[in-house]
């Protein structure tokens, strides 16, 4: 698969099947965060819950520092990861707060005043000249 | 004869449950979006369906990522309202109208759409915050005033389903439901949208020329609208504004021409444009 219309959309990842495919085992990581008794062992003890999941380093070294970008580059996906975030007690808006690197107030400041304009950001090629 | 009356189009932001659950529907922020509801609820009150066909989608909820159907229905008896991370939505669970359940199930894979047939299934607020915003809070020791039949649309993994084929399924549905003898008044719901993105550095996309198009064009040129290539929603959209080929399923359903009795507009909720839209067959 080489041609992918949607990849030439910036600051976004589509979540497709060779990203599930990289993704799969941080993702069924992050959703089994999803039940109360999984989400008191992991917080017991996070790198021997880690353990079961069969993920790469970087998956596993993102997952422990909650580099949350880092998590999606990494095959990560938002409804997944989301769940590691409401374990730590972060909801959808401030996560994106943090994904954004806006902040947490500046970003519920711009959600109330309309959200992020489309334009200037169709294409990468749009974020390139900024 | 089983009968579909109307179509409702509207989002399903978790927030919007999070804010009816903890009694904050009247702080400022909340107000305008629950102020577009008013009219829904005393409409929905009148009309009175006996059942809702409900399509939405799972977020990792019922699915994760070992299986991922594009198209599951759901014919158990009922289903729960999910753990989704932080604890189960208060609210009672969703009965389903089985009979008519298994017989669209049939009809369906029949009518070459070959469905995933759930009989068990936990849901989340994909199909539960609709629920709330039409019918008001309503507790959990109490029951929804109608059956729920659920229909769980992939658009978690790329590529959900194409805007045309949740259109033709749409008129699938009504084929099956059509041919149900009971004397029903069935009502579809097409949730989820409007415009947003969750991740990464586009965060907190919002468009609004495009929710508008898209809800001018549901009711005008639904066919036309149903063309539309997924890379659009997910450019003009935002990545999770792919959600809306969802809508084109009710549509689909409904007939060709219809009245639009309802609209109601608003950003933000959370991270999201709130929209919604009735429309009405106009034989009913």
């Amino acid at each position: 698969m080489t041609d992918k219309d949607y990849e030439d959309i910036p600051g976004t990842f589509v979540f497709d099947a060779d990203r599930s495919r990289e993704g799969y085992y941080l993702n069924q990581f992050c959703i089994s965060l999803r039940l109360q008794k999984n989400r008191d062992v992991f917080n017991a003890g996070e790198e021997a819950y880690l353990d079961k999941y069969p993920m790469t380093p970087e998956q596993r070294s993102a997952v422990l520092a909650r580099d949350w970008n880092l998590l999606l580059e990494l095959g990560g996906n938002i409804y997944y990861t989301s769940k590691l975030a409401a374990n730590d007690g972060i909801n959808f808006q401030n996560l994106a707060g943090l994904m954004t690197g806006m902040g947490v107030d500046k970003y519920r400041e711009m959600m109330l005043n309309g959200g992020r304009s489309i334009e200037g950001n169709r294409y990468k090629s749009e974020w390139e000249n900024k | 004869m089983a009968r579909i009356t109307a179509g409702v189009g509207c989002s399903h932001v978790p927030a919007i449950g999070v804010a009816m659950d903890t009694g904050i529907t009247e702080q400022p922020y909340w107000q305008p979006v629950f102020k577009g509801f008013e009219f829904s609820r005393k409409w929905i009150a009148e009309k009175k369906p006996d059942v809702i066909f409900l399509v939405y989608n799972d977020h990792c909820t019922a699915f994760d990522a070992s299986c991922i159907p594009t198209f599951a229905l759901g014919a158990a008896a009922e289903f729960h309202p999910a753990d989704e991370g932080w604890g189960p939505r208060p609210v009672p669970v969703v009965k389903n109208h089985q009979k008519l359940a298994s017989h669209i199930a049939q009809s369906l894979v029949l009518d070459e759409f070959d469905m995933t047939i759930m009989n068990e299934m936990e849901v989340d607020h994909g199909l539960t915050v609709p629920l709330s915003v039409m019918f008001g809070e309503v507790s959990p020791d109490d029951e929804w005033p109608c059956l729920v039949i659920p229909l769980a649309v992939n658009v978690v993994q790329y590529p959900a389903p194409t805007g045309n084929r949740c259109y033709q399924l749409g008129k699938a549905v009504r084929r099956a439901i059509e041919s149900f003898p009971e004397d029903l008044n069935v009502m579809i719901f097409g949730t989820g949208g409007m415009s947003h993105q969750l991740q990464y550095k586009r965060a907190g996309l919002i468009n609004p020329e495009f929710d508008k198009m898209f809800l001018d064009k549901l009711t005008q040129d639904p066919v036309g609208l149903s063309q539309m290539p997924h890379v659009d929603y997910l450019r003009e959209a935002g990545s999770e504004g792919v959600e809306m080929v969802m809508w084109h399923v009710m549509r689909g359903a409904l007939d060709d021409e219809v009245t639009e009795v309802h609209r109601h507009y608003h950003v933000p909720a959370s991270n999201t444009a709130v929209g919604h839209i009735i429309l009405e067959n106009k034989n009913i």
